[in-house]
């Protein structure tokens, strides 16, 4: 179904970080971004549709004012505002906002968290359509607004829904439909909150875990797609938490969930080498929705990290892993 | 990153460095004149291994590990092992002292990558634990200072959660990101391939608390099951296996972190070969960092709480060669590679207050590269060695 493509060779191996590949896809130049977090340093390349252009850069997690001070990074992440896209990158710090190809820092935000704290920022984060949101390790989701130009961005909200760290978050920004649920955000106990944006964020549901922690989690056409550290998948009804499909998908620690939107492809890919690409189907009769198993990719003896589809059919994906220096790409055959 | 990683790496890097010692002490060529001295020679072996232990669970040095706190970098911790592993009679070389610390990262790598679950890490470190345990069985007082270490690790570590875990994970393989060296012990049973990388296999038995993959279960709105699939899982798993004891005692069911050297296994390391990109990431972390300041500081508190021992004669230290011959030592010195020179600190911290108001301002004038700084003995408590480099 898919056949293995040039890996594109990144300048450092990826860290062992969840979700760690971001892809923004930029059609009028032809184009495709990616980012790959190492330690403290954000790996950007920008790949030629024609596969013969590549070119680099390296993004430093610092703060502004103390120019010499570094930190670890937890996640690079492209967002995209219907007039512009950022590449938002957190750190243990605090998050910094950049233009998408990495030039120019328009924001920054420093945790004034204070030392003694033993959490640390698990800053997770997803966009639903002009809000920013930022979960970190004490369970509070930050919400910043971002104006469709400029850099003032301000920080307007904090939810508090979650005792534990976050780890992941998703959105779906469902264009000219009506969303009932928009954001959906996932903690290390493996309990998942969905919202809705607005002048204020609202609770609307609360799925409660089992103590493992959801590593990765997405959000598709009300249907919340979760990931767990026991290799399981979970499928819920966003507003309403019945449970449509449990999949035992994964021998060990899935650390990366993608969805294509316009397919409803869902790539998985975990500790165990193994990605795998399923179908999701929506079912008007019985509204809940199926998911079937299509495909198999093995990345032999490495321990996968970040997989993400690079278009909005799942014509293509790339995946990342631990202390590997390369991008690996599939595409249909 | 998790502030709860060191604890667990100094103690299995420390349960590493324990078991290539002794199979190297007991591998040390004996000349048939000195066999009637045989008793002295098994004597010296306990005394050596005793002497570390007693310096590795020092409670002082303890304190301040389990203390939540950032990893030292990697010349900072290298510089506790060598002071560690001097801290008997034993002497060991530089090339010496190098694949010592080559051979227990890439061990300790190996246990982190194959843990099946990241709280089996915890397992893997009472492996080592029971392993010193039995070390020291024969000498109370050192006995229970291990107890007591036990007594700190249960309490730290089995409250957390599978999530915290797998954050300590991480920040353990952020730690020992690019590291690929070759170990011959690792190719022969293949669990490493030629090119470094460990082997990540897709059959076995599966982690406790998952399950095989391969099913999908699919629900109605009332929550009743009306549809199972099933899928091919491109592997080949089994059922997990019983969990391990986390308590003092136990069966802890995974052989990773058990000693896996034995008299008749000589471990080598391959040094060429290794990953380029090795080079690439020391090339990284070029600004100084200020945080190294606090972090020498830290180690000069530390050290001064570990003795070094004096060696009045010659003859009272014995020198341990972790190669087959003296020339084999020498030519590894002279032919590691620029990307795996370790950058040792040589620190003759004291108790004296201007020693370390002096190693501050040292601390200033640093910047750093991938120099090796040259080894100097001091000559006396008194002095403090210079850094070159950091």
């Amino acid at each position: 179904m898919y056949h293995k493509e040039k890996s594109i060779q990144i300048k450092n191996s990826a860290s062992a970080l969840y979700n760690n590949l971001c892809a923004l896809r930029i059609a009028p130049r032809r184009l495709t971004y990616f980012t790959v977090v190492h330690a403290n340093v954000v790996n950007m390349v920008s790949a030629s549709w024609d596969g013969l252009n590549y070119s680099h850069r390296q993004l430093q997690s610092k703060e502004p004012n103390v120019a010499t001070s570094t930190s670890l990074i937890m996640q690079a992440a492209f967002c995209s505002l219907p007039s512009r896209d950022l590449l938002v990158v957190t750190s243990q710090k605090g998050i910094q906002v950049y233009e998408s190809d990495g030039s120019i820092m328009v924001y920054w935000h420093a945790l004034d968290i204070p030392e003694t704290q033993t959490g640390k920022v698990a800053s997770k984060l997803d966009f639903p359509c002009r809000f920013l949101s930022l979960g970190i390790s004490t369970g509070a989701i930050l919400v910043f607004d971002v104006p469709s130009k400029g850099s003032n961005i301000t920080l307007s909200d904090v939810l508090e829904g979650h005792k534990e760290s976050i780890t992941d978050m998703a959105s779906e920004c469902c264009g000219g439909e009506v969303c009932i649920a928009d954001l959906v955000s996932a903690d290390d106990g493996g309990n998942l909150c969905v919202w809705k944006s607005g002048e204020e964020f609202k609770l609307l549901n609360h799925i409660p875990g089992f103590d493992i922690s959801c590593s990765s989690v997405k959000l598709w056409k009300g249907t919340v797609v979760a990931g767990y550290g026991t290799g399981q998948i979970r499928l819920y009804e966003a507003v309403t938490g019945i449970l449509h499909a449990e999949v035992n998908a994964h021998a060990r620690w899935i650390y990366s969930l993608d969805i294509a939107p316009y397919s409803g492809l869902l790539l998985s890919a975990a500790e165990d080498s193994l990605v795998r690409v399923w179908h999701l189907t929506m079912t008007p009769e019985s509204q809940s929705v199926e998911i079937a198993h299509l495909h198999n990719e093995c990345v032999t003896d490495t321990q996968i990290c970040g997989a993400k589809f690079c278009d909005a059919d799942g014509y293509a994906f790339a995946v990342t892993g631990y202390d590997l220096s390369e991008i690996i790409r599939y595409t249909q055959s | 990153m998790s502030s709860r990683t060191l604890p667990l790496l100094f103690i299995n890097l420390g349960g590493e460095m324990l078991y290539i010692l002794d199979q190297r002490l007991r591998a040390q060529n004996i000349p048939a004149d000195k066999a009637k001295k045989a008793g002295w020679i098994e004597d010296d072996r306990r005394r050596v291994m005793n002497d570390i232990i007693t310096t590795m669970f020092n409670k002082k040095f303890l304190e301040e590990l389990f203390k939540p706190q950032e990893l030292y970098s990697k010349k900072a911790l290298r510089t506790v092992f060598d002071r560690l592993a001097h801290a008997s009679i034993m002497r060991l070389n530089q090339a010496s002292m190098d694949k010592l610390y080559d051979l227990m990262t890439m061990a300790f790598k190996y246990q982190v990558l194959l843990c099946p679950r990241p709280k089996d890490i915890l397992l893997v470190s009472f492996n080592h634990m029971d392993a010193i345990k039995d070390f020291v069985k024969d000498t109370p007082s050192i006995l229970s200072q291990v107890d007591e270490t036990y007594r700190q690790l249960v309490e730290m570590y089995t409250t957390l959660s599978s999530g915290e875990f797998q954050l300590i994970r991480q920040t353990l393989l952020i730690f020992f990101q690019d590291m690929h060296i070759r170990v011959s012990i690792f190719l022969k049973d293949k669990v490493q391939n030629s090119n470094g990388r460990f082997v990540l296999p897709t059959n076995g038995p599966v982690p406790y608390g998952t399950q095989v993959p391969g099913l999908i279960r699919m629900f109605s709105c009332a929550g009743e099951e009306v549809t199972r699939r099933q899928f091919s899982n491109g592997g080949n798993y089994t059922a997990a296996l019983r969990e391990g004891s986390f308590e003092i005692f136990g069966d802890r069911v995974t052989k990773l972190g058990t000693n896996m050297y034995s008299v008749s296994r000589p471990v080598e390391t391959h040094l060429s070969g290794t990953s380029k990109n090795s080079a690439q990431h020391t090339k990284v972390n070029v600004a100084p960092n200020p945080l190294a300041k606090e972090e020498l500081n830290l180690l000069a508190r530390l050290m001064g709480g570990l003795e070094v021992q004096k060696l009045g004669n010659a003859d009272s230290g014995f020198r341990v060669n972790l190669f087959s011959t003296d020339e084999e030592e020498e030519e590894a010195l002279i032919s590691r590679p620029d990307d795996l020179l370790y950058g040792v600190i040589n620190i003759q911290a004291t108790k004296d207050q201007q020693a370390n108001a002096e190693l501050a301002k040292i601390m200033g004038e640093f910047t750093e590269s991938g120099d090796q700084s040259p080894s100097s003995i001091s000559k006396g408590d008194d002095l403090l060695a210079m850094m070159d480099g950091l």
